[in-house]
């Protein structure tokens, strides 16, 4: 009955990543997916790079994981001249950051831990155009974020429907008004790879770990069958 | 052949000589007498000891990795995650073993409120608990800001600041504690020292004394019998059995299932949701960016809710640290005449499950946002958290008492409950007939089965 109390208490509070308002849209996480997450490791380093780093993983660490060569990584994932043994670093200093942009980029590699995958699918979906905004987008699930939607070639522009609610204005929705270099269904798909890769950067030894557990969890239930019949044996006399 | 075992008996007995190991052993494993009536809710002590175990290990191999260092802690944790060999498992088993120590020591607790272990003679091993509960929230809440996120940082922010609540000293006191203005460099370098040296050694003789004290009256057990009272001609109670074999083997299963557990959480879900790891602990401390919304971690959001409720800053504080300091009073104020639960009145009964569902929803209400819903909820439970222990010197006089029995009585035990709970399957299911023959749900049955333990639940209560 306690029990039962405070498994319904917490199930109700489950949505602990709170956001903006704006309703989440849910990414298609799948980590076994290795070409998923080298196309966004590429993504990243071409669009994310530039502005923010992932100083807590190497490209060694990229290479072992999603089975590539260490000269591929080097090659067609890395900047120039970047180490294999080096993190994912970006070129920008800070100086040039807080001119630039009000404030340092925050570094991305632990970004899928703390917002959560859907969060920042729906927000590298949700740039829409406002003139009033230094780099002319806003965003409906982070509002006046200091950032510029660095996928834009790729999306094209979005404008906002606005719902008039009494006195407030709400967002609706965001229509595309031009076409970017990408169709709607592969840009979601590019989005969702490079969420994929997030995911991946903010703890690596995930799948590991979930593999391992199964081994583990089994050990412990032959244990359990051993310990339990040890137990009835010793307690027999016991009435 | 024979000679090598004389050898080591030889170096044995050398030792034996000198040391009281065998006696030690006896006294409080061999021959130490416990009612052979425990049942699930003692398992709890023995686990407790476990954790610890885990935690010293686990913290240890952590320390080896860790800097504490305002500029390197996080970066430090994140390399034990990633780089360190299987730092990853040995951080994880210490972060859930965090969690785990408090469900293990609440429902140890719980036990106590239960079968009043509290209670005459056992009042000082209470005390002890008691110590170490706060020795736990102290060593849990320094471990705390050790990851140097922003949970740490605000979290620790928040309750320090507590203390400048206190009249004329607060404000000197809180800088004396942080060593500075705001929680720094100098606060992390303290705290560690506390987390990993201190306080453990609080921990561990407290732990001593709590088990020495237990071992000094004896157990109590779930009819609240005392054993001692009957004895074979060899004076053993009667109804005891020695504390090893019996119950080490029985504490081994009891290890198993907590151990299935704790791997599941390790494995598959080391943040349980945000709510053993916060998601907002991920981003790195920040003292220039407050985060909307501080909550501390879960265990102890019954007291911050009591915190929150008390609409005056040092009133909240008396009133958080006053929610503490009853427990400690607990065994002077249950005037109550017998100890365990199957034997006391009604009104216990149900004011023991006002009190449960009231921390639990402290304890929930305490990781929502403010709303002013939420703090009038939570006024309420703070007022059943108080009035449980501050009206029971007047509530357990009013108790019709059940007459206890003389010796232990022996409860069926879930294995021979099995038909029992098979019957009740049956009940609520039922099987279609035809080909493919399937077991579906049978809503007759269900609200026979419902009825019944609603009716059961009320005559136990009386």
């Amino acid at each position: 009955m306690k029990k039962l109390l405070s498994l319904l208490l917490f199930s109700l509070s489950l949505n602990v990543f709170a956001s903006g308002g704006a309703e989440l849209q849910s990414a298609d996480i799948d980590l076994t997916d290795k070409v998923s997450l080298q196309r966004g490791a590429k993504h990243f380093v071409t669009y994310c790079l530039g502005c923010h780093s992932a100083k807590q993983i190497r490209y060694l660490r990229i290479a072992n994981d999603l089975g590539l060569d260490e000269k591929h990584v080097l090659k067609d994932i890395a900047p120039e001249g970047a180490g294999i043994y080096e993190q994912l670093h970006s070129a920008m200093n800070k100086h040039d950051a807080e001119k630039w942009f009000g404030t340092q980029p925050p570094d991305l590699s632990l970004i899928a831990r703390s917002r959560g995958a859907d969060w920042l699918y729906s927000y590298l979906k949700g740039f829409y155009a406002d003139k009033n905004r230094p780099f002319g987008v806003n965003n409906a699930i982070f509002e006046d974020v200091g950032m510029p939607n660095p996928l834009w070639q790729l999306q094209g522009e979005q404008q906002p429907v606005y719902e008039i609610d009494g006195e407030r204005r709400v967002l609706e929705k965001l229509v595309s008004s031009s076409a970017g270099s990408q169709s709607p269904e592969d840009f979601d798909k590019t989005v969702n790879d490079l969420v994929n890769f997030l995911v991946y950067v903010g703890e690596p030894v995930q799948l590991e770990r979930q593999q391992m557990g199964k081994y583990v969890i089994f050990y412990l239930l032959i244990f359990l069958v051993v310990a339990y019949l040890l137990k009835k044996e010793y307690w027999k006399d016991v009435h | 052949m024979n000679l090598k075992p004389t050898r080591l008996r030889m170096c044995g007995n050398w030792v034996l000589d000198r040391f009281p190991l065998a006696q030690v052993w006896n006294e409080h494993m061999a021959h130490y007498y416990a009612p052979k009536n425990f049942n699930f809710w003692y398992f709890f002590g023995s686990l407790a000891l476990l954790v610890l175990v885990n935690q010293f290990v686990t913290g240890i191999l952590l320390t080896m990795n860790y800097k504490p260092d305002a500029k390197l802690a996080f970066d430090s944790v994140e390399y034990i995650m990633r780089d360190v060999n299987w730092g990853w498992l040995v951080r994880y088993m210490h972060s859930t073993g965090a969690s785990a120590f408090f469900i293990v020591i609440y429902l140890h607790m719980f036990r106590g409120l239960l079968y009043g272990s509290f209670k005459q003679p056992r009042e000082l091993i209470w005390i002890f608990g008691m110590l170490l509960f706060v020795a736990l929230m102290a060593e849990a809440f320094m471990g705390y800001l050790l990851p140097w996120g922003q949970m740490s940082y605000w979290g620790a922010q928040v309750i320090i600041s507590l203390f400048s609540a206190i009249p004329v000293i607060g404000d000197d006191l809180a800088l004396w504690i942080r060593g500075d203005y705001v929680i720094s460099d100098a606060t992390l370098n303290r705290f560690f020292a506390f987390h990993v040296i201190a306080v453990p050694l609080v921990l561990v003789l407290l732990v001593f004394m709590h088990i020495v004290a237990l071992h000094e009256v004896g157990s109590n057990n779930p009819d609240g019998v005392d054993i001692k009272k009957s004895k074979d001609p060899w004076g053993h109670p009667v109804d005891g059995i020695p504390f090893h074999p019996y119950y080490t083997v029985k504490d081994v299963v009891g290890v198993a299932v907590f151990l299935l557990f704790f791997a599941t959480i390790i494995f598959y879900m080391p943040e349980m949701g945000g709510y053993f790891l916060e998601h907002a602990n991920f981003i790195p401390a920040d003292p220039m960016k407050t985060p909307e919304h501080i909550a501390p971690v879960w265990y102890f959001t019954p007291f911050y809710s009591i915190l929150r409720a008390i609409p005056d800053k040092f009133a909240g504080v008396i009133g958080m640290g006053g929610s503490i300091v009853v427990l400690f009073l607990l065994p002077w104020l249950d005037r109550g005449k017998v100890k365990s639960i199957r034997y006391r009145g009604g009104i216990y009964k149900k004011a023991l499950m006002l009190f449960v569902i009231s921390f639990i929803a402290l304890g929930y209400l305490g990781t929502q946002p403010v709303t002013p819903l939420a703090t009038n909820m939570a006024r309420i439970f703070t007022a059943i958290y108080f009035g449980f222990f501050l009206l029971m010197p007047i509530y357990t006089r009013w108790e019709k008492l059940k007459p206890v029995p003389s010796h232990i009585t022996m409860q069926p035990t879930l294995e021979e409950r099995i038909p029992e709970l098979k019957a009740v399957f049956d009940e609520v299911t039922l099987v279609t007939e035809g080909e493919n023959a399937k077991r579906g749900f049978n809503p007759t049955g269900a609200k026979n089965v419902l009825v019944r333990t609603a009716k059961n639940l009320k005559k136990s209560l009386d």
